[in-house]
């Protein structure tokens, strides 16, 4: 069991990097694109026997306080077997 | 009075801020990360560096670490609390400073002398830093770029809480003047409490004129003022406002 977790920057922050990615498709001639966001995505493996609930739960209060800040980013939280 | 540096693994201007109070007839002394204690200070800095590796964000990790417990005890206690650079970015993590630095929007490194205005006086961290005075302090970030939500901004202005902004040499806050984004151009703040500030330059760089400032010692004065104003008698405390009015 694995926990898969997305990190990405608020709309409201500023992300230069995404920015730069979008121009760069945009030269390279993909049509189309109308926003790009650069995130980070972390996967923590369970150890088996872990309680599925339990785990989503624990994790969810450690993106929260620690691997994501809530300041300038949103978490995307998925318990995948 | 003493000061204590903090030291993370990384850290790289420790030693920069130790000299800094030093040369101001001061102590200061190192307290490594693991430490669950800081002595008795007077005074605590929070330095620059890569705390960690600046894995995962700036300063996520070594907020964590024991010794931040025992520095946010500190801060609760009232007692003077200065983040620089790293050390800002860390308080901001920590909770105990409102907001976050994230990458600079050009996406470049900045290592380079700036101009900053101070935008309020009225501070533990500012108070003897002459009116009009423009500083010249040099920045080292790639992260810098000062965000927080419209809420906290507001109440950072209507709590007088902006420090220190970027500005040109004229003292005029200009778009050309911010070197990574910073919204409203900030440089530094303080928390509602105003005993604890952070800013992304370097005053412990600028504390000799060999490295081609000095400024960055009316920062780490203001703070010694303001401590040595807490342990004046009351007398001499009532006295001081009429030594300011000659």
């Amino acid at each position: 069991m694995k926990a898969k977790i997305v990190i990405t920057p608020k709309k409201a922050v500023l992300d230069p990097q995404g920015k730069t990615v979008q121009s760069a498709l945009e030269h390279m001639g993909y049509t189309g694109v109308a926003g790009v966001h650069v995130g980070k995505y972390i996967e923590i493996d369970l150890a088996p026997g872990t309680d599925r609930e339990a785990a989503r739960q624990a994790l969810d209060t450690a993106c929260h306080r620690f691997l994501s800040n809530p300041v300038i980013e949103d978490y995307k939280l998925e318990i995948a077997d | 009075m003493h000061f204590a540096v903090l030291q993370f693994p990384a850290s790289n201007c420790d030693q920069d801020c130790v000299h800094g109070i030093r040369v101001l007839g001061h102590t200061a002394g190192l307290v490594w990360h693991k430490d669950t204690t800081l002595g008795a200070p007077d005074a605590v800095i929070v330095p620059g560096g890569f705390s960690y590796g600046d894995y995962l964000r700036c300063g996520a990790i070594a907020r964590f670490s024991p010794v931040m417990q025992a520095v946010k005890q500190f801060a609760d206690n009232g007692g003077l609390v200065l983040g620089i650079c790293n050390g800002f970015q860390i308080l901001c993590e920590a909770g105990l400073l409102p907001g976050a630095l994230v990458r600079n929007r050009d996406l470049q490194f900045h290592c380079e002398q700036v101009f900053l205005k101070t935008a309020s006086r009225t501070s533990p961290f500012t108070s003897q830093i002459p009116a009009g005075k423009i500083l010249r302090i040099p920045i080292a970030h790639g992260e810098g770029c000062y965000f927080a939500d419209a809420e906290t901004l507001a109440q950072l202005q209507a709590g007088d809480q902006i420090l220190w902004q970027y500005c040109d040499q004229a003292g005029e806050l200009s778009e050309p003047a911010n070197p990574n984004g910073s919204l409203l151009n900030i440089a530094g703040i303080c928390n509602a409490a105003r005993n604890v500030a952070g800013l992304m330059p370097h005053p412990d760089r600028a504390s000799e004129p060999l490295l081609g400032s000095t400024d960055g010692r009316l920062i780490f004065a203001s703070m010694l003022h303001a401590l040595a104003q807490r342990t004046a008698p009351a007398a001499v405390a009532a006295a001081a406002p009429v030594a300011q009015a000659a």
